[in-house]
């Protein structure tokens, strides 16, 4: 039974599209077929953390017009046969987007895949809404600060009112991501916590990413950060996340900063 | 204590309000028109009690002896008259009732009156309505307006999120969006919440923003309610 999962956290910059490739890319690693479409229309960047930028030929918007097939629009992935990327057009913006198309092009890859994750711009507009319209699960990402968690609960507002399993009646199963989660700075209480985050949610927790180097250094060779480096605490939270979408149960791992006397005794060194 | 001293300084406060009385045109002869009475105490007996009831006597031409038996009558079967009309006031003794003027017609007929103790079956089981219970989050950007009556949402209200009612509102949760009660006038509307964060409480157009909320209060359950012109904030217990 095929899956549609939206990510999608209302603001930018939290780690939607890091988190699209990081859970696509698991998930094919345990051998689920899997696509990614990058609903960010004008401002695509999916392609870029996949690495696929220099294969992009037609995109979502030609498929959804008719003007490209969409076998032609899929590109597989160099590393993985199971992992697919459906990338969004850059010249043109959000409007291009129609419910019909999209509604066509879900159901068209519903038949081929088991997961089909999409990409969400940030916002609140045409672009997030198609992004989730279809959406039977959905994950949100979130940053533990306060503006995030705001835009986040706006989300799952529109979760619950605005996408065509909530206008039937029924529910769109809704995980908790929070991501660039930094152990040292939550110590300090300068950010929120854990806590904090899930009580204002009202929503379970799929996994905690902590804030981390390799998600960047992973980005800048187009590589999801789970095939770059699996070993990586990130890696590693992306994976758990993964095999609890999966229905495992997995205990959830706070990340706490471990290097903190080896930094402390650096730093002097250094001073 | 200090409390009650400011308020015994306060000058009194007279205000007006008006309230829709019956108004009893009794015609000759008075004694078939209170056995018409006494029809309708029979169908609905205390129908009047507790009503306002004004005696116009424009009709009829009463001496003061006729006026102070007619009220005695009326006093029988357990109708107090709140003022009398349409009568030369010398004709009036003290301990009568006062005389009114200026009344003006209101929308409530004999016939509506009639119908009342039916129709009033009737509203409750209308009165479902009333209330509006909310089983999940109120979610931030939701605006939920209620402006019938009362609405209870058992879960947390939250940043930018916003809730109207015309009654009262009551969290079982954190409040951190707006609340707004009583918007029709209602001033006796009372906001309840476990947790108070709130960024708006309003209470018959009388606001509070977030930063006029006292520090103490926050994180603890409270109420809001309106004293006069004042919104009052408290700690619950």
């Amino acid at each position: 039974m095929a899956k549609v999962l939206v990510v999608t956290s209302g603001k930018g910059g939290v780690g939607k599209t890091t988190s699209t490739a990081a859970l696509g890319a698991a998930l094919a690693q345990i051998g689920q077929t899997v696509v990614v479409i990058d609903f960010d229309v004008g401002l695509r960047n999916l392609d870029l953390v996949m690495g696929a930028e220099r294969r992009v030929v037609f995109d979502l918007i030609n498929v959804t017009q008719g003007v490209a097939k969409l076998q032609q629009a899929l590109i597989r992935d160099k590393r993985l046969e199971n992992l697919w990327l459906l990338p969004a057009s850059q010249t043109r913006d959000k409007d291009a987007l129609t419910d019909d198309g999209v509604k066509r092009v879900i159901a068209e890859l519903k038949t081929k895949f088991d997961w089909i994750l999409c990409d969400s711009p940030a916002g609140i507009e045409r672009g997030a809404t198609l992004a989730m319209r279809y959406a039977d699960e959905a994950i949100i990402v979130t940053n533990p600060e306060v503006s995030s968690v705001r835009d986040s609960d706006r989300i799952i507002g529109m979760l619950d009112s605005k996408t065509v399993r909530a206008e039937r009646g029924e529910r769109v199963e809704k995980h908790l991501l929070i991501t660039r989660y930094d152990s040292a700075r939550a110590a300090r209480g300068e950010m929120l916590s854990i806590d904090d985050v899930l009580e204002i949610l009202a929503t379970p927790l799929l996994g905690i990413v902590p804030e981390s180097q390799d998600v960047l250094k992973a980005s800048n060779v187009g590589s999801p950060v789970t095939l770059n480096n699996a070993a990586s605490a990130p890696a590693r939270a992306y994976i758990d996340a993964v095999r609890r979408l999966m229905g495992e149960t997995v205990p959830m791992t706070v990340p706490v900063a471990r290097k903190s006397l080896m930094n402390r005794l650096l730093r002097r060194r250094a001073a | 204590m200090d409390a009650s001293t400011q308020t015994a300084r306060q000058p009194v406060r007279m205000r007006g309000r008006s309230y829709v009385a019956f108004v009893f045109t009794p015609v000759v002869p008075i004694v078939t028109w209170l056995a018409d009475i006494d029809a309708t105490l029979a169908r609905s007996p205390g129908f009047f009690t507790g009503k306002p009831v004004v005696l116009d006597l424009s009709s009829v031409d009463l001496s003061p002896t006729a006026i102070a038996h007619l009220l005695a009558s009326l006093d029988q079967r357990n109708i107090r008259v709140l003022g009398v009309e349409g009568v030369n006031g010398d004709k009036l003794t003290p301990n009568m009732p006062p005389l009114l003027t200026g009344g003006r017609p209101s929308g409530l007929t004999a016939a509506e009156a009639e119908n009342y103790p039916q129709t009033k079956t009737k509203t409750r089981t209308r009165t479902k309505s009333a209330s509006l219970l909310l089983d999940s989050p109120v979610r931030s950007g939701q605006s939920i307006v209620f402006p019938d009556g009362d609405v209870t949402v058992l879960g947390s209200v939250g940043s930018g999120a916003e809730i109207v009612a015309g009654g009262s509102i009551h969290v079982y949760g954190t409040l951190r969006g707006r609340a707004m009660a009583g918007i029709n006038g209602n001033s006796s509307a009372r906001i309840f919440c476990q947790r108070i964060e709130a960024e708006l409480l309003a209470i018959d157009g009388y606001y509070q923003t977030a930063e006029q909320i006292g520090e103490a209060l926050r994180n603890q359950p409270a109420q809001a309610w309106l004293e006069g012109e004042e919104l009052r904030i408290t700690p619950l217990n």
